[in-house]
């Protein structure tokens, strides 16, 4: 595996169980899915970026091209063991319908989402500037992030669409898990990352 | 950059083989018999040692076995050329590309315009109606001459893509990816209405002769030109339409008549002719009727072998495509993906309606190559 795998991609690998089946939703490139084959996995990955999904292909990780926010409903109920929905929660228009879609697809999930208040985030608006950092790097203008969350307005958020927490993973801004692990995790995690199982 | 000649597979012929005969006569899924079944098929590239790097390719309603390169003296290549020749997605330099007109055509295959050995009349409308797994079944036959057990990718569009949906359920085994575009699992009642509507005007010229016009020496020209025509306006979309003709006078300016004012009439006018010279009205009814009475899905089992002995699909459906929507590849995606077959999909973007799958759309290029570069990996 290259040595530019995103370290987050790496922490995913190991919270999955080996053989699962596995739906990976904003899956890039398919670097995940590549990964989780080593690990006797197999599954699909969604995307809608055309380089993304051709690049996919070529590396031999199936892909179906469609809209998270609308076309979930072509997967059946429970057809995944996992789904994986990696730093794109905030990207899509309707996080409650797509958290709600990916409880019904599998029971496990694992979804990561950065956490808008990271201390230095908190400095930036103190400050009087939207926050911009190596997790949230992108102009207010050009974001393809339409929701910003902190750690406690997440969390109840999976509550009330009956996703239970089983573990939460604080990370540092490179997509590691946080050396001090979730002390403090809403002034010092850039991003959480959440394995969950639904409640059926 | 390779120039058109450096990437096509050069100067072809086209071959004929019987592949059913006397002492082995085709049995249709209907349960009628055909005694004999000649079929005309290209190969372009090599056969490998082990026989495993080869492709087939599965035409459309109107297509035939000509798919790439040049018949000698001719300037136009075959219909598929843009997507199979060296270095071109379907790359000969890797794989053994095979190419069969489908039984029930015109183009060299046994169907309705052969001469029907019982009679030494042409079947006319005694030949039987066919099935999806019938043509397949014929494309088995060619594989058993050539000596292929099983092909790396079948691959086709439309009613070609059809085809590979029925080999890999029918018979998963031989084949390793199945690639199908723009293509249906199910006619919808409109789809089925075009359909209807060209063999009317067909079946309605008065010198149809109820299907034995081939032995009074005519043929239902009228009704077929009008079949085509309407069926390619089916091809193009709005757009595709909007840009290459718009609202043009023929000649210079408009000049209220009945006749062909319209650039766009013309055009069609022309494809009406042109298609007089290379297709056969017979063909164009049993074909068209395979395609209204495909439904493989409708067998609750239907996939159960294929479960057992997975092939990989790539399925590919175009944006502007109205004949078989994107909704009709979304359809076979959740068959296949929702029984856990491994299984691609994309959504190209691209003006030109279902006949997109025909031209050198980038994207749908660049997503085939990929595929089947990955294909030729694991193969090696």
């Amino acid at each position: 595996m290259s040595d530019t795998l995103r370290p987050d991609l790496w922490l995913i690998t190991k919270l999955i169980p080996e053989g699962s089946r596995v739906l990976d939703l904003g899956c890039g490139d398919g670097e995940l899915l590549r990964l989780l084959t080593l690990k006797g996995c197999s599954g699909t990955g969604v995307d809608m970026d055309p380089s993304n999904l051709v690049a996919a292909m070529r590396s031999g990780v199936d892909v179906i091209e469609l809209d998270l926010d609308t076309q979930l409903g072509e997967f059946a109920d429970d057809s995944y063991d996992f789904v994986v929905l990696s730093r794109t929660l905030q990207t899509v228009r309707r996080p409650r319908q797509v958290l709600a879609e990916i409880g019904r697809i599998a029971v496990h999930s694992v979804v990561s989402m950065p956490n808008f208040a990271h201390w230095r985030n908190r400095v930036r608006l103190l400050a009087g500037r939207m926050p911009m950092s190596k997790d949230l790097p992108f102009k207010w203008y050009d974001t393809p992030n339409l929701h910003h969350s902190s750690i406690p307005d997440l969390e109840p958020l999976f509550g009330a669409l009956g996703m239970v927490i089983d573990s939460r993973v604080a990370l540092d801004a490179t997509g590691r898990a946080h050396p001090l692990g979730n002390v403090a995790a809403n002034l010092l995690a850039s991003s959480s990352l959440y394995v969950l199982h639904a409640r059926r | 950059m390779n120039g058109p000649l450096e990437s096509s597979v050069g100067v072809v012929e086209t071959l004929s083989v019987a592949v059913f005969d006397a002492t082995r006569p085709l049995v249709l899924r209907s349960g009628a018999t055909l005694p004999h079944v000649d079929v005309a098929y290209e190969t372009y590239g090599t056969l490998n040692a082990d026989r495993s790097n080869a492709v087939y390719i599965c035409h459309a309603l109107t297509g035939d076995a000509h798919a790439a390169g040049l018949h000698e003296g001719d300037t136009r290549p075959g219909w598929w050329d843009s997507m199979i020749g060296p270095g071109k997605p379907i790359d000969t330099d890797v794989w053994f590309v095979v190419c069969s007109n489908l039984l029930g055509g015109c183009q060299g295959t046994t169907g309705p315009s052969s001469i029907n050995p019982a009679t030494g009349e042409p079947y006319g409308l005694d030949f039987p109606l066919l099935d999806m797994a019938d043509f397949v079944e014929v494309h088995r036959g060619l594989a058993r001459h050539l000596g292929i057990d099983r092909f790396a990718a079948v691959v086709g569009g439309s009613l070609g893509g059809m085809q590979v949906l029925q080999w890999a359920i029918s018979h998963p085994e031989e084949v390793g990816r199945a690639l199908i575009f723009a293509a249906s699992s199910r006619l919808t009642a409109q789809n089925i209405a075009f359909s209807a509507v060209g063999r009317q005007a067909i079946m309605r010229d008065s010198h149809f002769m109820d299907g034995r016009f081939l032995t009074a020496g005519t043929a239902p020209r009228r009704g077929l030109s009008v079949a085509r025509m309407m069926a390619h306006i089916t091809y193009l979309s709005e757009t595709g339409f909007e840009e290459k003709f718009g609202r043009t006078a023929q000649r210079g300016k408009l000049a209220k008549n009945f006749g062909v004012d319209f650039a766009v009439e013309s055009y069609l006018e022309h494809q009406g002719e042109r298609f007089l010279s290379r297709f056969d009205a017979l063909s164009y009814l049993y074909l068209t009727r395979v395609m209204d009475y495909f439904d493989p899905f409708a067998d609750e089992h239907a996939l159960a072998a294929l479960i057992d002995d997975p092939v990989r699909f790539l399925i590919v459906s175009f944006d502007t495509d109205w004949r078989f929507s994107t909704a009709h590849s979304r359809r076979i995606v959740r068959h296949l993906e929702g029984a856990r077959l491994p299984t691609s999909f994309r959504e190209i973007r691209s003006p030109w309606g279902h006949d997109s799958f025909l031209l050198d759309v980038a994207d749908y290029h660049a997503s085939v190559r990929a595929y089947l570069e990955r294909a030729a990996e694991e193969l090696a």
